[in-house]
């Protein structure tokens, strides 16, 4: 899994970082009954830029993702997204949920829609969107992530990997300007990783701004601006992608890359 | 050394199975006769089917169909075959059928000289019942089929308001008022909402239709119906029965339940201390109680907790009350639905910014009820079944009636008969359910 399975020479010239902080975390703390998962964090995320959160399981990455939109309640610290600070206010919960797009591990698109009305409904419940216009953006979607054929199936009828592209797709199709990914490949066949990551690519070269925990190394080291290492609840190690993994600092790291490039 | 290396040159054609394994021999061959054991077997039960069926049939079809009472069918059954066992004698239906339907309903219920009136020949017989059911049919239809013309749910939204005008008869102006308590809350709801805000709104718009039910429904249906007099001619309670009866008491109870166990799966859910406590000890309450106790509650104490004087209507009482019981089943049974959900679904619709509201409505709620559909109807069929019960406090459901037949000296000591009947009509109807839902199941199967 060292090297990314893609053939495609990638555009990195829409690929910039802008200074407007997207995100912000500041001492952030969350328990689990009594147990500290996630232990003093700080991360600021401007615009643009697209970070892999990488670490052993059960080291919090997802759970630190999580946060940002608020499927998991941090104990103490300040999460601000976008300027609006997550508070157990369900108004701000809901404006920051609508701005920031999530893809999971599985999926979690609803089976008893059809792919189309999958990519509609948060548009039309949500942003109001009529129902035309919102069915015209889920195909210009569909078509991104190469599956607009798909759109009357339901995502019973799919395989792993294009359900993850239509989760992708949903996402997109309100209009988010932040994305999160919580391992998105970890559930699929090799032949499909690649399907993924490819349109996953194609997001960042539009200069989405991605947080993305995965174990594809090799999607890190093309695509990400910088990779955090997360270990016991907390951020060991964070930096530009050839530093990270030429030349790590901490032995937790060396360990871990060790492991994970070693065969 | 062996040779591993193969290479497949030609890739094989599909092929006909044996001519032993597909049609009617191959699948008799296969179930019935598959070894010197099952031969045996299948032989003894054929002989077996053949005696129950030979009894079984010649009872019910060589019958007596005309007799004015038991000792008369008899004597025909004697005259006939010889003897007068083995044969029925549906001559007790064919004598007291209206009866069984309809009660003592009266075919026509009319002081002289008012609409709807006596037999003048503008009504047919047991019309106010009869239409009462027609329109059943078309207010479900458009809910249990979604081919039917949506716009036959306006008589599904009218149907339990003209209902019980239909049945009990009295002023039109209860049911319409009754209605416009909807219509207060929904006002209510839209015109305080932006002063008073969401919470204040909507127990606004729970709480004033309360009101306007329970104190002044009454006063203006009585003020406007001595301003503009429409009604037609009552029909007591008491005068209920039949199938009727059992179909109304199902019906309602069936209708009411799944929205109200709905609300009591989510709270039981929910996290809010008040509303988990109180939906947990109705529903715990409810269903520690068998519903015969709950029935002679609603008949008997029921009057010593109202003030004295009250009219508070008995089958009103009985509807409420098997209502309640079924709702606590209801609720349970969508609380599994719910349970079933992968977790991921919820967050699903979290992440999209859809509210609580609309991920129930839109996410969970289709899914969970689609996962509880064999649940759902078999408490259904429980309820329909279980409205023979009202007869333990009088009412005269079916069974009820049965009793009372026999109470005639005319058919005295006939049960089979009426028996078989009785659990015909109600096996048709509980079959039917269950048909639907497992055409709904099949409809509802998407793939995963």
């Amino acid at each position: 899994m060292s090297e990314l399975m893609t053939d495609r020479q990638i555009d990195r010239s829409k690929m910039q970082v802008s200074d407007e902080v997207a995100i912000e975390i500041r001492n952030m703390n969350k328990w689990y009954g009594s147990f500290h998962v996630l232990r003093d964090i700080n991360l600021n995320v401007n615009e643009g830029e697209r970070i892999v959160i990488a670490g052993p399981s059960g080291s919090g990455k997802s759970t630190l993702i999580r946060c940002i939109n608020r499927l998991e309640e941090h104990q103490s610290g300040d999460i601000i997204v976008d300027g609006t600070e997550l508070s157990s206010d369900l108004k701000n919960i809901d404006k920051i949920r609508s701005e920031v797009g999530m893809c999971f591990q599985h999926f979690n698109l609803f089976p008893h829609l059809t792919i189309l009305e999958n990519c509609t409904l948060a548009p039309i419940w949500v942003r109001k969107t009529p129902r035309k216009e919102a069915e015209e953006t889920a195909m210009h979607f569909l078509e991104k992530v190469k599956i607009p054929e798909q759109a009357d199936k339901y995502p019973g009828q799919l395989s792993g990997g294009q359900q993850q592209r239509v989760a992708i797709a949903r996402s997109l199709c309100m209009k988010p300007r932040i994305m999160l990914f919580d391992e998105p490949t970890s559930a699929l066949d090799p032949e499909m990783i690649k399907e993924v990551l490819d349109t996953m690519i194609e997001l960042a070269e539009e200069g989405m701004t991605m947080l993305c925990v995965t174990h594809e190394m090799g999607f890190a080291r093309q695509v990400a601006n910088r990779v955090i290492f997360m270990d016991q609840g907390q951020i060991v190690e964070q930096n530009e992608p050839e530093e990270f993994f030429n030349n790590p600092k901490s032995e937790r790291t060396k360990l871990f890359l060790s492991q994970i490039l070693g065969h | 050394m062996s040779d591993v290396s193969f290479v497949r040159t030609e890739m094989l054609p599909q092929q006909e199975p044996p001519g032993s394994s597909v049609g009617i021999v191959g699948w008799a061959r296969a179930n019935l006769f598959d070894g010197v054991t099952n031969s045996v077997l299948t032989i003894i039960s054929l002989i077996l089917v053949y005696f129950v069926l030979e009894g079984l049939l010649s009872w019910t079809f060589q019958s007596v169909w005309n007799a004015s009472s038991l000792t008369e069918c008899r004597e025909i059954m004697t005259a006939t075959w010889g003897k007068t066992h083995g044969h029925a004698c549906w001559a007790v239906i064919n004598d007291r059928w209206l009866q069984l339907l309809y009660g003592f309903y009266p075919p026509y219920p009319a002081e002289p000289g008012v609409n709807f009136g006596e037999n003048t020949g503008a009504w047919p017989a047991y019309f106010r019942p009869n239409l009462s059911f027609v329109l059943l049919l078309l207010a479900v239809a458009p809910v249990l089929f979604d081919k039917v013309p949506r716009k036959l749910l306006i008589v599904t939204a009218v149907y339990p308001f003209l209902m019980p005008w239909l049945m009990w008869g009295g002023s039109i102006w209860g049911p319409v008022m009754a209605a416009a308590g909807f219509g207060i809350g929904f006002l209510a709801y839209r015109l305080l909402t932006p002063v008073i805000g969401g919470l204040g709104g909507i127990i606004a718009a729970i709480a004033l239709p309360v009101i306007w039910w329970l104190f002044l429904v009454g006063i203006v249906a009585a003020g406007l119906e001595s301003v503009v007099s429409i009604s037609i001619p009552e029909v007591e309670s008491r005068k209920f029965g039949g199938f009727m009866l059992s179909i109304l008491i199902g019906v309602v109870a069936i209708g009411c339940s799944l929205p109200i166990g709905i609300v009591l799966a989510l709270g039981r859910q929910s996290d809010l201390m008040i509303v988990k406590t109180l939906c947990v000890g109705f529903i715990e309450f409810i269903r520690g109680v068998p519903l015969i106790t709950l029935l002679f509650v609603a008949s008997v104490l029921l009057n010593v907790f109202l003030p004295p004087g009250t009219q508070f209507d008995i089958i009103l009482r009985v509807l409420i009350m098997v209502t309640l019981f079924a709702s606590a089943y209801m609720a349970e049974v969508v609380r599994g639905g719910l349970a079933a959900l992968p977790k991921g679904q919820y967050e699903g619709a979290d992440s999209l910014g859809l509210n609580y509201w609309q991920a129930q409505r839109l996410i969970i709620m289709p899914q969970a009820l689609k996962i509880s559909i064999p649940g759902i109807v078999s408490t259904f069929i429980g309820v329909f079944k279980d409205t023979t019960l009202v007869s333990i406090i009088g009412l005269l459901d079916p069974l009820g009636l049965s009793n009372a037949i026999r109470a005639d000296a005319a058919w005295n000591g006939i049960y089979w008969e009426l028996f078989a009947f009785i659990a015909f009509l109600f096996f048709v109807f509980c079959f039917g359910m269950s048909r639907y839902s497992m055409y709904l199941e099949r409809k509802l199967h998407k793939g995963h």
